[in-house]
């Protein structure tokens, strides 16, 4: 099995570049005029999710976070995508 | 080293593709029926793609000396019109005596509406009455986790022998309550969605390396048919064994495939 010295040395770049590229984002976000939605309100959650995961793993408090967790089938689809946070509607 | 690539939608690949995989060590690749990226007209439609599943795209493996299978159902985003449904539905049992077909998939939910959790009931039924394997297709991002729990609930409730079930796509967040449930696993290897290579063996690692398999899923999108060669390769920067990686690229799926009594090698 592999050290935590070997996965810093396979996977600290790739980390470091990705939490870069996720702070240049939320930048890139504030340097615009417009509003956000509920897909910038849930990556906010995401992230405080991912600092404090409880009993989850960090992977399944962000993913938990960005999942629609209403329990009943909804009547019809009005679309046939997804777009990575849930909408916070009443059905929520 | 040998691997099975265990979903695949090749009818979207090229012949480049073909020949990548199979110098990677391809054997085999099984392609569940799926959407076409758009919605399909009439249901003669679903028949000429079902004739191209079961005739042609195995002559057009067989050039590269791999062997193709395929499942077959009208996937979950057409479902939403149950009526047209259930026109496609009629035409499976057609095919079903094909040398190639390995069951009824990749069935599921989308958008997790009551029609679509009809028509998967309704394929269910089918694959019970043939006595098949099914290939499930859990719904994208923030739909996932509800829909994995649906699914898992209808399949309880139609009484299916969960080992004949694999249910594709899952993530940290649903990889256990189907593993826990007896189900087999399936991960779907994407650049921006579902799993990426090291968050797979991740998931190998957190939940072991039993009733698991992965797959590129490679289609029409972003999608990369060498995936999981590529993560065979990352499974061994991570110091997994030769054994361990050819369990979960190989034995694993034919484990899982050899419950359909077309698939041999």
């Amino acid at each position: 099995m592999p050290s935590k010295q070997d996965i810093l040395d396979l996977y600290f770049m790739d980390a470091r570049c990705k939490l870069i590229d996720i702070a240049a984002f939320l930048d890139r976000i504030d340097r615009f005029d417009g509003d956000t939605d509920y897909r910038f309100d849930g990556f906010h959650e995401a992230l405080d999710a991912m600092l404090k995961p409880g009993e989850q793993s960090r992977a399944q408090a962000v993913l938990n976070t960005l999942s629609d967790q209403s329990k009943e089938p909804i009547p019809k689809a009005i679309i046939q995508g997804a777009f990575g946070a849930p909408r916070k509607t009443a059905s929520n | 080293m040998s691997y099975i690539e265990p979903h695949a939608h090749m009818v979207s690949r090229t012949t480049d593709d073909y020949q990548a995989m199979a110098i990677a060590g391809c054997e085999a690749i099984c392609e569940p029926a799926f959407w076409a990226g758009f919605d399909r007209s009439s249901a003669q439609g679903f028949h000429d793609y079902y004739r191209q599943l079961t005739d042609y795209e195995p002559k057009r493996a067989a050039k590269f000396g791999i062997k193709h299978f395929c499942w077959l159902c009208i996937n979950p985003k057409e479902a939403e019109d149950s009526g047209f449904a259930r026109e496609v539905m009629a035409i499976i049992p057609e095919f079903l005596d094909q040398p190639t077909v390995l069951g009824i998939g990749e069935i599921g939910l989308n958008k997790n509406t009551t029609s679509e959790l009809t028509i998967f009931e309704e394929h269910v039924a089918i694959a019970q009455k043939h006595d098949l394997p099914i290939l499930i297709h859990t719904p994208h991002l923030e739909d996932k986790l509800k829909g994995t729990r649906l699914i898992i609930d209808a399949l309880k409730n139609a009484k299916v022998d969960p080992s004949k079930v694999i249910i594709d796509h899952v993530e940290e967040h649903t990889a256990g309550m189907v593993l826990d449930q007896g189900f087999w696993a399936g991960m779907t290897l994407y650049p921006e969605s579902k799993c990426t290579l090291s968050r797979a063996v991740d998931i190998l690692e957190n939940f072991g390396m039993e009733n698991i398999w992965m797959n590129s899923a490679c289609d029409w999108g972003v999608s990369d048919p060498l995936a999981v060669a590529k993560c065979m390769q990352e499974m061994k920067k991570r110091q997994h064994s030769r054994e361990t990686i050819h369990q979960v690229v190989y034995e694993n799926p034919v484990k899982f495939l050899s419950q359909s009594p077309n698939f041999t090698l």
